[in-house]
């Protein structure tokens, strides 16, 4: 069986996908990844679908030692992520050795970076899904954070499909820094807010603070005035939904969110740019812009856009400069069977290049 | 209840259809109609369902569906309700040890009622609830139909931890505790049945729409249930309601 070793758990590393639908209706949390982007991407770069499942690492990066020879790629925050004490590139294929350790020595950049491995983390299905809800206890591994001793079971990479070193376009490649603006879109209860309320929302910068989480990024900054009462009949949620209670502030649901609440919600981050605040860590500042269902759907679709150009290259194709990824190993044309040695090749050719 | 469902954005992959701004038991019936009769078309994008007390949010992939389309999606459901028929609802009894170490809250409860803490079981077990949604948690049931006089509110400051299958009331509601969690309800009892459980599909033991009656047993008795249940020889009453 193929497997990772936990060598040391870091502050807060999790088994997710992209989460747990379908069981809402029983008040199951949808969790998964709350940076989604990030880790289909890393999906992508190591020949997964995007729903197989890989680590969430928040800040504080664990050790992880591979069995086995295979590839992995590093997306998200950047926490400075080395192999066998190298630095590594990130949103990159990086082929190791079976006996490899991957560390990350420190956050340069964002809050959560996902790893993930060819193959994919393949513990238990649970409910639909591999994600973890450290709240519930479920999913994941044994429904916890990772710890040090935990061995995690990796799946074959499906027999056929394609492995080559493949990178995301520099340009395309999200940086996060301190400040976030965030598009959101109004309702579902907007018309709970006075118009002073709402502009408020629009036009002030609200800082993150240290009570976030997975369930929900929490700010401080000038009151939200509502029209009506903060409370509501109890309805659904969706990520990135921004509830704002009877004290005025918002708190923008996240991965680990309640599938119901009972507070008046503002607006809804659009899909696009949930990403942002699960990178943003706290004390960063933040800003919402408002946009209509049309520009939402557009940013995402330029989103989907730039994950499509990472799929698996034809063999021989010429890469140029202004795709989305380039490929640097176009015209090897290499195959799934033998990936012991595929990944030992890409050691020899690759390594120098990482250091 | 609004004559007809009200479309809110909720962001650009759901949408909340809102029927009412109250709970009550026809709003309730009116959502769990429409979620059933969504539910049985398998409209490619359409991902996920999830009926609350006086709407449903329904969720959909922005790259295969337009929001209009979802919403002409649910128009033409709500025109074949009468297709629908919604499973007769079930009557679960639900083995519940009142006071003491498992319901620590009876006797303030009583206090505030005013009534003996016998009364507040008495008003409590007397009933059946109806289950209009779960939420909160992986299984909390939401309950309507608690006696006004008991609806003691919550507790000024919740307790850091409720143990799994803690019968508590808030207000007008009543529910079960279907894990150990931090929680502000009134616990007056404690039941040995598992109502949520991650290895079954379904994990819960009844669902919106279904309703639950609260039977007294004794300490003996429920710990005898949970040890059946623990080897899976326990199986609920249930009943149906006509």
């Amino acid at each position: 069986m193929r497997t990772i070793e936990i060598l040391d758990g870091g502050f807060f590393t999790t088994v997710q996908d992209l989460g747990r639908v379908q069981y809402q209706r029983f008040g199951v949390a949808v969790s998964g990844a709350m940076d989604g982007f990030a880790l289909r991407a890393a999906n992508r770069l190591v020949g997964n679908a995007d729903t197989a499942a890989g680590l969430e690492v928040t800040l504080l990066g664990p050790e992880v030692q591979f069995a086995q020879s295979g590839l992995l790629a590093v997306t998200g925050a950047d926490l400075n992520p080395c192999v066998d004490g190298c630095p590594i590139q990130m949103w990159h294929t990086i082929a190791v050795r079976a006996g490899s350790m991957l560390s990350f020595s420190g956050q340069r950049d964002g809050m959560r970076a996902y790893l993930a491995v060819d193959g994919g983390i393949d513990v238990p299905v649970v409910l639909g899904s591999r994600s973890t809800s450290t709240r519930t206890g479920l999913g994941g591994f044994e429904g916890r954070p990772l710890r040090a001793g935990d061995t995690l079971p990796v799946g074959e990479q499906a027999p056929g499909r394609r492995a080559a070193r493949r990178a995301m376009r520099p340009s395309a490649i999200p940086s996060y820094g301190h400040d976030h603006r965030v598009r959101v879109v109004f309702g579902p209860q907007d018309d709970a807010f006075s118009d002073e309320g709402r502009s408020t929302f629009l036009t002030a910068e609200y800082t993150m603070t240290m009570q976030s989480d997975r369930i929900g990024c929490r700010f401080d900054g000038p009151r939200i005035a509502h029209r009506t009462s903060a409370d509501i009949v109890s309805d659904g949620t969706t990520l990135g939904i921004v509830q704002v209670s009877g004290d005025g502030m918002p708190i923008v649901l996240m991965a680990d969110r309640g599938t119901t609440g009972g507070y008046t919600k503002i607006a809804t981050v659009i899909s696009a740019d949930v990403w942002r605040l699960a990178q943003a860590a706290p004390g960063d500042r933040v800003r919402f812009d408002a946009v209509d269902l049309d520009e939402a759907c557009s940013r995402l679709r330029e989103q989907e856009a730039v994950l499509d150009g990472l799929v698996m290259p034809e063999p021989n194709r010429p890469s140029t400069p202004d795709e989305d990824v380039y490929d640097e190993d176009a015209g090897s044309g290499l195959a799934a069977e033998g990936f012991g040695d595929l990944a030992d090749a890409l050691d020899e050719t690759g390594r120098g290049r990482n250091q | 209840m609004y004559e007809g469902p009200r479309f809110l954005t909720a962001g650009d992959r759901a949408v909340v259809v809102e029927y009412g701004d109250t709970i009550e038991e026809a709003t309730s019936l009116r959502v769990r109609m429409v979620a059933a009769a969504l539910s049985v078309r398998h409209d490619p994008g359409i991902v996920e369902i999830v009926p609350t007390y006086r709407s449903l949010m329904v969720h959909y992939d922005p790259l295969r569906l337009s929001r209009a389309h979802v919403e002409a999606i649910v128009l033409d459901a709500e025109q074949h309700l009468a297709d629908v028929t919604l499973p007769r609802p079930r009557v679960i009894d639900i083995p519940t040890v009142y006071g003491g170490s498992y319901g620590p809250d009876l006797d303030d409860v009583a206090a505030w009622a005013g009534i003996p803490a016998d009364e507040v079981i008495a008003l409590h077990c007397g009933r059946e609830y109806l289950v209009y949604m779960m939420g909160f948690m992986a299984g909390f049931p939401y309950l309507g139909g608690l006696s006004p006089r008991i609806a003691m509110p919550r507790l000024p400051s919740p307790r850091t931890k409720v143990p799994t299958g803690s019968v508590g009331i808030a207000q007008e509601q009543t529910g079960i505790y279907p894990t150990e969690t931090p929680g502000g309800w009134r616990l007056i009892g404690w039941t040995p049945v598992r109502i949520f459980d991650a290895t079954k599909d379904p994990p819960v033991l009844f669902e919106a729409g279904d309703y639950i009656r609260f039977v007294p047993t004794t300490g003996d008795q429920a710990q005898a249930i949970a040890s059946q249940a623990e080897a899976g020889a326990w199986t609920p009453t249930v009943g149906h309601r006509e």
